[in-house]
């Protein structure tokens, strides 16, 4: 099947284009990594994502797809020889499902609100519940992974992606705000789940490099204080 | 083997709603319970511990949550009249939709239009609007999101419907104008008079006099800050 007509419009510090470079590599797609910057946004995005005007999209056979997990679906149905990256089970599918939207609509906000709490009592609260969010995911891994490296089992799969793809923003989070996340006695599966996600072939490569993404995370974080400093004034 | 199946929900939940259609347009039998949000029962706790939230699918003993998940299990499980599409591309432009709905049009038609009043409302306002466009802009040449027939996408964004008439009767202002989303309108009006749909729906005055309690106590929260 051509795939040189697969291209993908990220940039390297997001965590949503993260997972679809890791769903390509897991189907072992050839793809053509267009680079934007959010700064400046290329015609090729705005006019393929003319509703969000973000990133990730997907453009296979000229057709753009967009949401990160909508184009992780598609890659598993469009490519549908192994390895599968949803479960086959109907019900293991929406458990799959279920876990991938509480982590985009209750997690993840959660995690993007540290950077936004204002003051050491808001920002505690933040990290608190960042926490909390973990340890519900740590029994949904139990669950999922019955004893198994990953929420899918032998293999990486959809929750995998879904949560893996923040591990790097959770470092950051971990080192601007001098604590620890996974907490390796209260998340133990959790814990050990993230050193073998990094390492698993169709991440390694593609993860961003930690200290580059705390360098990247702290300029534009200084750069919005500054801002929101200045407009108050 | 006999088949259990319950959907835990509340006589007003649009997203219970999205399950109870997409059950009868399958024709797939189902037991009922009612929820009550203010004293929810021990099963809707043991069944949905993560959001204690209605809809909830319980099908022989398992139960599934997140109304937009619970409608693809349906589709995987009972494969007749399928409500998404075959083609991976449709079936990723059906996701996209639907989450755009989800996120998006429900966001600012309800708590930002709906719930607010003054310059917020206006602001909510030209958002709405500009989402609403891209529905419209979705339905050329289409009878329903889903093509000739109800689909996934259709499910989702029901709720416009029966409910944009209710909001702007209770808020007293006009959300959808025929005039500029008359694909939009017409969508509405088809979609509601569908037999299975216009068979399940909550009593309109019912819905009313709850909707003008929750705006009425939005507005006046806000307003005592």
């Amino acid at each position: 099947m051509a795939t040189s007509d697969v291209k993908l419009l990220g940039a390297w510090p997001s965590p949503f284009a993260l997972r679809v470079h890791i769903a390509l590599n897991i189907k072992s797609i050839d793809y053509e990594c267009l680079e934007e910057n959010l700064l400046a946004k290329s015609q090729l995005l705005l006019q393929s994502n003319p509703v969000h005007k973000k990133i990730p999209v997907l453009i296979h056979h000229d057709k753009p797809i967009c949401e990160s997990l909508a184009i992780v679906q598609y890659i598993d149905e469009a490519w549908s020889s192994a390895p599968s990256i949803l479960p086959s089970d109907p019900y293991d599918r929406a458990v799959a499902r279920f876990w991938a939207a509480y982590i985009d609509d209750k997690w993840f906000p959660w995690l993007n609100g540290v950077a936004n709490a204002q003051g050491a009592e808001a920002k505690k609260a933040a990290l608190d519940q960042v926490r909390e969010g973990l340890v519900v995911l740590e029994e949904a891994f139990g669950k999922c992974s019955k004893g198994k490296d990953f929420f899918s089992g032998d293999r990486i799969g959809y929750v995998d992606i879904a949560l893996g793809c923040f591990l790097r923003w959770v470092y950051v989070a971990e080192k601007r705000n001098d604590v620890k996340l996974l907490v390796e006695d209260k998340m133990p599966g959790l814990a050990a789940w993230a050193n073998k996600f990094c390492e698993d072939g169709a991440v390694k490569d593609v993860m961003p490099d930690k200290d580059e993404l705390l360098e990247f995370a702290n300029m534009i974080l200084e750069a919005r204080a500054k801002l929101n400093a200045s407009s108050n004034n | 083997m006999a088949e259990e199946l319950k959907l835990f929900r509340t006589w007003s939940s649009v997203f219970a709603l999205r399950i109870v259609w997409a059950l009868k347009i399958k024709g797939v039998e189902y037991e009922t319970i009612f929820e009550d949000l203010s004293n929810k029962s021990p099963s809707l706790l043991q069944y949905n511990p993560v959001h204690k939230k209605v809809p909830v699918l319980v099908h022989n003993g398992k139960p599934i949550a997140e109304s937009l998940v619970i409608l693809e299990y349906i589709d995987e499980t009972w494969r007749e009249t399928p409500l998404l599409p075959e083609d991976p591309y449709e079936r990723a432009m059906a996701r996209f939709w639907a989450k755009f709905g989800d996120d998006k049009v429900l966001t600012s038609i309800f708590w930002g239009v709906f719930l607010k009043e003054g310059k917020e409302q206006e602001e909510a306002m030209v958002e709405a609007m500009e989402h609403l466009q891209f529905l419209e802009d979705e339905l050329k040449g289409k009878t329903f999101f889903g093509g000739e027939r109800i689909g996934f996408v259709d499910l989702a964004l029901g709720w416009l419907a029966n409910m944009i008439s209710i909001f702007e009767e209770v808020a007293g202002l006009k959300m959808v104008d025929e005039d500029k989303f008359p694909l939009l309108a017409a969508w509405m009006q088809e979609f509601a008079d569908s037999p299975i749909i216009k068979d399940n729906w909550p009593p309109r005055d019912k819905l009313i006099a709850k909707f003008q309690a929750l705006r009425d106590a939005k507005l006046a929260a806000a307003a005592s800050k």
